[in-house]
């Protein structure tokens, strides 16, 4: 069973959805206990990185002690932005510092026309070909974003994406996974990503 | 590198797909699920439902026409057409959609541009704006193009923009369903007065028109409904041509 994280921002049915068809179970637990039951969790997000901070220590300490004890944690877009330490869109907020960096506000290149917000399909260079999430991906895959803000290129990330500038388009450190893109929403290779998660979480 | 995104588009009345000639001559065009299917298949990179109606009956078909195809595709879905409040835009994403599209309702109220994006993310909110040539300028439209807002597309592009919305859908008027080509002219004001992706429409008839619009027209996305749904010209052919002219595109 997995554990699908709402923290009230935008809608989780894409994932749901992509999680049905992939022939996964899963609740959107009401409380942080909850969490430790749960083969592997997922924080999905979409909109604003302070939005993250329904997300109150409660939860915090629960998601974090799930992945100390062994459970694979998947962010997706906001959700991946808040492995981080922070980001620069709500400084106040702190992220669950899982993985170092901080996420900042992407510059794009007016000159060029690479606008920013960051949206459409873009191609995944990979940069660790030991990932499990990307197991069976080549570099060139296209998946779909939409964001403005990014973490850096470290050397957790596994795939970078460039838009004027390389940024961490897939991150893995040990059980922590997460992907800037929409794998929901990035066909069949999006739905290839989610099925390695399941796959690596026994799900 | 980012690609220029190809979107189908369904205008949708009773739960079927219809599809006019600058706004007028509804036919019908097919099962919208049964479209997405074909297209997802084909390589569109985004899927665009329109109701055209927008009745109280239409309303609830839609519903019923969103949940169809957001259960087909693993692509990002917009829903436009009559969305006029936030519960309007909040039963849309219930049913699946991944981003609203506001036209007449934004005009009249640009705050729900921002009470929209506050909820759901800019990216989830694209303003459609009709435009129409005028006066050496480009003028807009509402009511499914039958009344003249007295705006400049420009400027209100750039104050949607402003608001808070994520993405521009700009119809022209004057080439909707004529497959004379998009408006360049058109498309590229807007897509340089503003930083947030433009989506061309109105006009596409052959495969020469989207190299046209990503490159004289500076538009990010390209929208086609009629030549997709009678598939006289296929998405992976279009992809392909344009890959072979230098236009970077998911194949």
């Amino acid at each position: 069973m997995i554990a699908l994280i709402d923290y009230g921002a935008g809608n989780l049915t894409s994932v749901k959805k992509a999680l049905t068809s992939l022939g996964a179970e899963f609740v959107v637990p009401d409380s942080p206990a909850q969490c430790a039951e749960a083969k592997a969790l997922i924080v999905p997000g979409v909109g604003h990185f302070a939005a993250t901070s329904a997300l109150d220590p409660q939860w915090r300490d629960a998601i974090a002690g799930a992945v100390r004890a062994g459970t694979p944690l998947l962010g997706i877009c906001v959700g991946m932005q808040w492995l981080y330490e922070g980001s620069e869109e709500a400084p106040e907020v702190p992220g669950l510092g899982l993985v170092e960096g901080r996420c900042r506000l992407l510059r794009g290149n007016a000159a060029e026309r690479l606008k920013i917000p960051h949206v459409g399909w873009n191609a995944l260079e990979v940069t660790r070909g030991t990932s499990r999430l990307l197991a069976g991906l080549s570099s060139g895959a296209h998946v779909y974003f939409t964001h403005s803000y990014a973490a850096p290129v470290t050397p957790d990330c596994v795939a970078a994406t460039t838009h004027a500038e390389p940024f961490a388009a897939a991150v893995e450190r040990d059980r922590v996974f997460g992907v800037q893109f929409h794998p929901e929403k990035s066909g069949e290779t999006g739905l290839r990503i989610l099925r390695n998660f399941l796959d690596l979480s026994s799900c | 590198m980012l690609t220029k995104r190809i979107i189908a588009c369904m205008d949708v009345r009773d739960g079927q797909v219809v599809k006019g000639v600058q706004f007028q001559q509804l036919r019908h065009a097919g099962d919208p699920a049964a479209l997405a299917r074909r297209y997802n298949v084909e390589g569109i990179d985004e899927v665009v439902i329109l109701d055209i109606t927008a009745t109280l009956e239409s309303r609830r078909a839609l519903a019923q026409t969103i949940r169809a195809v957001a259960h087909e595709i693993f692509l990002p879905l917009t829903v436009g057409g009559g969305i006029g409040s936030e519960d309007d835009a909040a039963a849309a994403v219930d049913a699946g959609a991944d981003k609203v599209s506001l036209n007449t309702a934004a005009l009249r109220s640009p705050e729900l541009i921002t009470t929209l994006a506050r909820r759901y993310g800019s990216q989830a909110v694209i303003v459609a704006i009709d435009a129409k040539r005028r006066n050496g300028g480009f003028g807009v439209f509402v009511r499914s193009g039958t009344t003249d807002a007295a705006r400049d597309a420009v400027e209100w592009a750039r104050q949607a923009e402003s608001r808070g919305a994520g993405e521009i859908l700009l119809t022209s008027m004057d080439r909707d369903g004529t497959r004379a080509g998009f408006d360049c002219e058109l498309t590229a004001a807007v897509a340089d007065a503003v930083n947030i992706p433009v989506i061309a429409s109105g006009g596409a008839g052959g495969l020469d028109h989207f190299a046209d619009v990503f490159t004289r027209g500076h538009a990010d996305a390209a929208l086609a409904a009629s030549i997709f749904h009678y598939a006289d010209t296929g998405v992976a052919e279009l992809k392909r041509f344009l890959h072979a002219r230098g236009i970077p595109i998911r194949i």
